[in-house]
């Protein structure tokens, strides 16, 4: 026998036709929840845009080698085609005379491809951020060829049989001190930093979480024990062990992030830690253990959605964070290798060559750049994840 | 109309608007009533009906600009307040107004003592000096019933008990004599007998000081206790109001006579000695250690649970009644071996005391319990569907998706919900329904124990008598054993057909429920029904204040 419960009083089950409403989730759309945060973080109009200004720089710089380039984008060469700017062909297909990877800035190789009706489709900016320009007009660092004038510019102009200082290849933003491409050291640099970034956050966030989580269910001596050990571990110095690990292993991307994610991890620790303490008193969960529930599952099922909203306030500071910490290694020089395009060694050129200005200007435009997006999203998200800010 | 038979506080045609996020809900539609000097005059209502909302407007204490007052006027003593600005209203406020909250824990500032939380208010309205400020301190304490005064002063709130805080809250509101004492549910978070004290305490002052007094309640047995007038709130408009005799002998409107008629029914499993035993307990103890020290000794224990002994038969509601503090839910969570303890517990002939959480899992199916708290026991972020799967998924994980769907919806629709909800969120339904959603999760694996923690505590009336009746109609239908935890004595009288009084971890009387509550033998479960049942303090020496 069913029992029919009386209508409640506060909400209205029924539309005007008396059947039940639809139920409010359906499969891939947001709950009610997200869609209230998802419009509260676009309430905030500055965190708004510089989620949108971040993310079509990041995507922009991710097409980098289509942007700037030393290796053209596409060759239509006696009927074939040509991906130079992905594949590296010898110099004896286009009829030269080496067997050496084509420099496709060279005169001679143009003419030869010009002189077969071929068409060379350039990316907008023709360095890349290892192409040493070796026809400055000035010593290297050159200032930006718009601000040259006609006389510094005469021994380059008359070299190559131009007319004048702008029918040069433009470096828009002058060249470093070993003659390479500003902006195209920008774009590439951007996009390491930013990849740098969001890899170590994730991987030390997957880590960090674990290491809370478990820390703050279980409490007791595991905590105890735990706690201690990451005190010590983050007693060690760690720029000290990077200066002693750089000197035995050559640091790349890769031994880079690993050697930064052995210490960056314990950021996420403490604040999972405490939710996860605050949780496991709430009486759902002990539902849960009356049911049965294994302690793994009550961990992922129950706790880890409610540490997620506070672990997600504080992504995008992680983010910054890390940016930063790979911009002062490159910086101090212990960061990437050397050649690699990055915005700390910017800086430390800027700082030897201060007569250079644009390389500072720079500089400190695209991190400061960088980092007050990062940051203003941040507080974006963590506005909007506050269940208690209350919005017009 | 001259000033002497003019009323105190007249509220003529006043609406409450809440705005937020685009929309404007009306939290109070027009509601008109009047309050004379020396008289009390109760609003009651149920959770959400304005009632708090009416009364914070009085003293313009709703949180402006969200809030507006779209149409209305309050009139205290002929001067409308809405108008008024803030520094106007903070000389009305604590002088001529006063107002005691529901919590008194979160009403008083834990970081002050109480003679400076006293004191702060008589400072802000009276020039007065340290010395004279702290005779009044003392002599408002003496007044509101505080034994040894001057040994409470340097106190602070956590130092005190529920019942002092709250006369300590009441001393606040009184320091200054004010013309109104307006009372938003202050007994509702204390216990029975300490209500029972509260109630007949502001009787007295009212006589004494010729205040007039609103309180706000949701329990009809205090406005029968101590208001002249009633009015009646039910969705933000005040549906009757008039003399409390006239409304509860002859109530108009078809809601007051639901509200009277919202008593749960008694109506209790007879007791059944012939029945086997589900579960039972010998000198059960639960105690927790007090560690001090360097070494974290172990210098004495709390006795949550001291020597209980209990035996539930099949078919049968054990009905497990105390204050606050004696251990029932200690004794519920102990029983199902939610927290450990000491002394034999067997449950269907099986003794699982002792056994790991591993072990005890396959007696989980056949045990398991309905929290208090409708709110924090559901999961927020998984869907009714999945909350109640959740049991099914653990102890009958063979279960094609279509079978689990099956059970789900049957348990949904034994409980009185539509199963098409079952994909909606906690807090897409109100508390009554989430209750509702409790039961659900706990019959779906067919147990045949089911512990009930204060399961109607935080429910309105009108619930309570509706949770009532669908727990005696799941137990009839399958032979289910409860056990009901509950300070609300009205609602055990319902159900139960055997019945423990616990004070202190102890049980001070048990037997069946029909024998206990006509003759009750101790004098604490005499002063304890008293006070449920009648709203009457007891004389010093049986319970606590």
């Amino acid at each position: 026998m069913t029992i029919t419960a009386p209508p409640p009083v506060e909400t209205t089950t029924h539309s005007a036709i008396g059947e039940a409403v639809p139920p409010t989730q359906h499969a891939f759309q947001p709950s009610p929840l997200n869609r209230r945060r998802w419009q509260n973080f676009k309430a905030n109009r500055r965190g708004f845009w510089s989620l949108w200004i971040f993310l079509v720089l990041f995507v922009l710089s991710l097409f980098a080698e289509l942007i700037a380039n030393d290796r053209p984008f596409l060759i239509k060469f006696d009927g074939h085609l040509y991906w130079s700017a992905f594949v590296t062909y010898p110099e004896t297909a286009f009829g030269g005379d080496f067997e050496t990877a084509a420099d496709y800035r060279d005169p001679y190789l143009q003419k030869l491809i010009a002189d077969k009706g071929g068409t060379i489709i350039w990316p907008l900016i023709r360095y890349s951020y290892d192409t040493h320009n070796l026809d400055l007009p000035t010593p290297a660092p050159s200032p930006p060829t718009w601000r040259l004038t006609e006389a510094q510019c005469k021994p380059v102009v008359e070299k190559k049989g131009l007319k004048s200082c702008r029918d040069l290849e433009y470096n828009w933003l002058g060249t470093d001190d070993q003659g390479r491409d500003v902006v195209a050291r920008l774009i590439y640099g951007f996009r390491i930093s930013v990849l740098f970034g969001l890899t170590l956050t994730f991987f030390s966030s997957i880590v960090g979480i674990a290491a809370g989580g478990i820390q703050g269910y279980f409490g007791g001596w595991v905590d105890l024990i735990f706690q201690r050990l990451i005190e010590v571990w983050n007693a060690i110095p760690y720029l000290y062990l990077l200066l002693i690990l750089s000197a035995v292993l050559v640091p790349g991307f890769f031994t880079l992030l690993g050697i930064l994610l052995l210490f960056s991890w314990v950021s996420l620790v403490g604040l999972v830690r405490a939710e996860f303490l605050r949780g496991r008193n709430f009486e759902y969960i002990q539902a849960a253990r009356a049911l049965g529930v294994s302690n793994a599952v009550i961990m992922v099922r129950h706790l880890l959605p409610n540490a997620m909203i506070a672990t997600m306030t504080f992504l995008p500071f992680i983010v910054s964070n890390s940016v930063m910490t790979l911009t002062a290694l490159d910086f101090l020089g212990f960061g990437l290798p050397p050649g690699s395009p990055s915005l700390g060694e910017l800086l430390s050129q800027a700082k030897a060559n201060v007569q250079a200005p644009w390389l500072g200007l720079t500089g400190f435009f695209s991190v400061a750049i960088m980092l007050s997006l990062l940051i203003f999203i941040g507080e974006a998200v963590r506005d909007a994840f506050d269940p208690r800010k209350t919005f017009k | 109309m001259d000033a002497v038979n003019q009323p105190l506080l007249a509220v003529s045609d006043l609406s409450v608007a809440f705005h937020q996020q685009g929309r404007t809900s009306l939290a109070v539609d027009h509601i008109s009533f009047e309050i004379k000097r020396g008289e009390c005059v109760a609003l009651v209502g149920e959770s959400g009906s304005g009632k708090s909302v009416s009364a914070l407007s009085v003293l313009k204490l709703l949180p402006y600009p969200q809030a507006t007052h779209p149409s209305g006027s309050i009139r205290f003593n002929g001067r409308d307040l809405l108008p008024l600005s803030e520094r106007e209203m903070r000389e009305v406020r604590g002088s001529d107004i006063s107002i005691i909250f529901q919590e008194p824990m979160t009403s008083l500032n834990p970081l002050h003592t109480i003679e400076h939380q006293i004191t702060e208010i008589l400072h802000l309205h009276r020039p007065m000096s340290n010395s004279a400020a702290r005779t009044r301190t003392l002599e408002l304490l003496t007044q509101v019933g505080i034994p040894e005064p001057e040994t409470r002063l340097g106190s602070y709130p956590h130092q005190l008990s529920g019942g002092q805080r709250q006369r300590v809250m009441i001393a606040m509101a009184l320091a200054n004599e004010p013309d109104l004492l307006i009372a938003d549910e202050p007994t509702t978070a204390l216990d029975v007998t300490v209500q029972a004290q509260i109630l007949a305490l502001l009787a007295d002052i009212r006589a004494r000081l010729g205040m007039s007094l609103l309180f706000i309640t949701h329990d009809l047995g205090i406005v029968r206790r101590i208001a002249d007038r009633v009015c009646v709130m039910n969705g933000g408009k005040i549906v009757e109001q008039g003399e409390v005799e006239q409304v509860f002998s002859a109530p108009k409107h078809p809601y007051t006579k639901a509200l009277l008629a919202a008593e749960p029914k008694p109506d209790p499993a007879p007791p059944r000695p012939a029945a086997p035993v589900v579960m039972s307990a010998d000198d059960l103890k639960v105690w927790f250690p007090i560690k001090r020290g360097l070494f974290r000794s172990v210098v004495g224990h709390i006795k949550a649970v001291d020597g209980v002994s209990v035996a539930v038969r099949k078919g049968e509601t054990l009905g497990v009644v105390g204050e606050s503090g004696s251990g029932k839910t200690t004794l519920g969570l102990a029983l199902l071996r939610l927290i450990s303890s000491d002394g034999p517990i067997v449950f269907l002939g099986h003794n699982i005391q002792g056994l790991k959480f591993k072990q005890v899992r396959p007696y989980r199916r056949d045990m398991q319990i309905v929290f208090q708290d409708p709110f924090g026991s559901l999961s927020p972020r998984m869907s009714v569907g999945d909350i109640i799967a959740e049991g099914l998924s653990v102890h009958q994980p063979d279960l094609s998706r279509g079978e689990r769907e099956e059970r789900v919806v049957k348990a949904l629709n034994e409980v009185g919900l539509d199963p098409d909800t079952r994909f909606r969120y906690p807090h897409e339904f109100s508390g009554g329904q989430r209750q509702r959603i409790s039961i659900a999760r706990a019959a779906v694996l067919e147990p045949s124990f089911i512990v009930l923690d204060e399961p109607t505590s935080a429910l309105d009336m009108l619930f309570q008598s509706q949770m009532v009746d669908l727990l005696r109609e799941l137990q009839r239908k399958r032979e289910l054993t409860y056990m009901f935890i509950s300070h609300d004595l009205r609602v055990v009288a319902a159900l139960a057909s055997h019945l423990i009084v616990m004070r202190n971890g102890k049980v001070v009387e048990e037997g069946p429920a029909a024998t206990l509550f006509k003759s009750p033998k101790s004098d604490y479960t005499r002063a304890l029904f008293a006070a449920a049942f009648r709203n009457e303090a007891a004389d010093g020496g049986a319970v606590a204040t």
